[in-house]
């Protein structure tokens, strides 16, 4: 485990350096120009050599490979640049709001992983009987309906119409301090709507798992020696149907970040997500290199995770991937 | 807990597709014709404004009701779609190209190159679509083409990778090896043997990709990278309702969202009913 853990770790490296290699590469082909967005309006009036000045303060005039060599021999010591439109290190801009991001994704993800399996055996339990077949087209139609929809409507129904959850935000306005029963309850619909995005895959893939491994031979053995359904459905299909949606729970994390993005922009949580946006409207490029990258480690993490798990629950499997 | 039932549902199951198949033809052949037809036959202005009927809950004389300046969101929503639609479909024709490109390369030339290839397509699948298209839009500009452009830039990695298996099942047939050993050239093999054999697997990856490319650009422009607000697309449409939303009017908000949720499923179910003809074998539920 540790060994597969350290060599993913080395296969990481090559991948971020491409990556942001890439993010370097992207921003030198586009119109974007440093420059203009560092003097802001006040490039429009300055004066040519103030320009070329700044040009070189900014090191805007060497190579692309030595600007992103640059960037790079900063980012290991922890130093990304600094945000312009959030006048901050782009580190403490990350720092502030990756644990509500994490705190919101990870309570989602669970939520979703949970419920998903429990509905996905229970629809596989009766395959074409009603609570599958309503179950399914359920799961069909949110895989559909796009996440900040959702959150919108879930804001209109429960803010605003019923009255009983907070519309956004982490706490009340006007309070001051940040206290766990606070944070708990605007919590509430963020996380239920995020999970509800994600369910859909994980209630079919279980479903479809639980399904075929009711027809495998291992199945049909148990149930061909008497044990009660239960113990067949929990004790042997779940085991090896649960096998796919641990490959699942990898690729679904870059579906994860990108639902995250969407649900804390209408929600105005203060995650990683209005940092993103706010970065790209006013083209921000030392943040939204940062968290390009950052995006990554999380899809690679994710990978390593799903891997991990994999190898502990099928002994098929090595760790030597 | 009920016993399992082990009784077979494949009648029943058999002709609840066949409704869904016959079901999504008619949503796409509705769709279809109200985005080609409404605008040059109905000759209403979408951007008509009537401050007098702002807000309109939907009634019989607007089905969808009105938006905050008094559009008929109905016709708002046909234009939207017609948008979404088009940018969708370009991006899904402009992504399934360039991956079958890249997958037809990579599996034709093998060896070192199909290795870096693969790699790097492994590379791109590590940053997430939505944000990879976000830093494309940023630096290039909102605007329907770095729209375009960035979701096909960021949705050929599957088509690359389906496009490129099947290449490679097919260059080990018999007959490709007839045609070689016939003395075929190259580019006879390609073009003659492999491309048709290729080509409805593209395609149906394409149509496939179209609902993802319209759930990217709607995305885009909900976050305001996409589409400038005045232009109706569902991404747009839905953005601009935020504001009547927080004052409790939710069709501004319902109705965009709705076209989007039925055309995708629509086409998914088209989309579907073709994969199982074309992998019999690999039957599967799974839509997107």
């Amino acid at each position: 485990m540790a060994r597969m853990t350290a060599r993913r770790a080395l296969f990481a490296v090559p991948v971020l350096l491409a990556v942001t290699f890439g993010v370097f590469a992207v921003a030198a082909a586009s119109p974007f120009d440093p420059v203009k967005a560092y003097a802001g309006n006040a490039g429009l009036t300055a004066s040519q050599e103030t320009l070329d000045q700044l040009r070189a303060n900014l090191g805007v005039d060497q190579p692309l490979v030595t600007r992103w060599w640059e960037w790079l021999s900063h980012a290991v010591t922890g130093d990304l640049g600094d945000s312009a439109v959030l006048r901050q290190p782009v580190a403490q801009v990350i720092g502030e709001r990756l644990g509500w991001s994490v705190l919101l994704a990870a309570v989602a993800f669970g939520v979703a992983i949970v419920l998903g399996t429990v509905l996905g055996v229970l629809a596989a339990r009766r395959q074409g009987g009603w609570f599958d077949r309503g179950v399914s087209s359920l799961a069909y139609t949110l895989e559909a309906a796009p996440p900040f929809w959702l959150g919108l409507l879930a804001m209109w129904l429960f803010a605003l119409k019923l009255g009983v959850l907070p519309a956004g935000g982490l706490t009340d306005t006007g309070s001051a301090t940040v206290t766990f029963e606070q944070v708990a309850r605007h919590l509430v619909l963020p996380a239920a709507v995020l999970a509800i995005s994600q369910i859909p895959w994980f209630v079919l893939y279980v479903r479809q798992g639980v399904a075929d491994a009711l027809e495998e031979d291992p199945v049909r053995g148990a149930r061909a020696r008497g044990l009660a359904a239960r113990t067949v459905l929990l004790g042997h299909a779940l085991r090896s149907g649960l096998l796919p949606v641990l490959t699942l729970i990898g690729s679904r994390v870059p579906e994860l970040i990108t639902g995250a993005l969407l649900v804390e922009t209408v929600f105005s949580w203060p995650g990683i997500a209005a940092a993103t946006v706010q970065a790209a409207t006013s083209v921000d490029f030392p943040l939204l290199a940062a968290l390009t990258v950052l995006a990554t480690i999380a899809v690679l993490l994710g990978n390593l995770l799903s891997d991990l798990l994999y190898g502990l629950a099928d002994p098929r499997v090595g760790f030597d991937g | 807990m009920a016993e399992l039932t082990w009784k077979s549902t494949g009648d029943r199951r058999r002709s609840t597709r066949a409704w869904r198949v016959r079901g999504s033809a008619v949503t796409v052949a509705v769709i279809v014709l109200a985005v080609l037809l409404v605008p040059p036959l109905v000759q209403l202005d979408e951007q008509a404004v009537d401050l007098a009927a702002k807000l309109r809950q939907p009634s019989l004389a607007h089905p969808f009701g009105t938006d905050d300046v008094g559009r008929d969101l109905l016709l708002r929503c046909v234009y939207g779609l017609r948008v979404s639609l088009l940018v969708g479909v370009v991006a899904a024709v402009v992504a399934t190209v360039i991956g079958t490109a890249v997958g037809a390369a990579a599996a034709a030339s093998g060896g070192w190159f199909d290795r870096v290839v693969m790699r790097v397509v492994d590379l791109f699948s590590s940053v997430p679509h939505l944000l990879l298209g976000i830093f494309i839009v940023a630096m290039f500009s909102p605007g329907v083409w770095p729209v375009v452009v960035s979701v096909g830039l960021t949705h050929w990695l599957s088509t690359a990778r389906i496009v490129r298996s099947e290449v490679l099942s097919l260059r080990s047939r018999p007959y490709v090896d007839a045609a070689i050993s016939g003395g075929a050239s190259r580019l006879r093999v390609a073009v003659r043997h492999l491309l048709p054999g290729v080509l409805p697997q593209a395609g149906l990856a394409a149509v496939l990709m179209v609902p993802h490319a319209i759930w990217h650009e709607s995305a885009l422009s909900f976050l305001g990278l996409g589409l400038p607000t005045h232009q109706a697309s569902l991404g747009t449409l839905v953005q601009s309702s935020r504001g009547p939303l927080l004052a409790g009017d939710w069709w501004p908000t319902l109705f965009p969202g709705l076209c989007m949720v039925i055309a995708t499923l629509a086409i998914a179910g088209l989309a579907g009913a073709w994969r199982e003809r074309l992998n019999p074998r690999r039957r599967s539920e799974l839509m997107l």
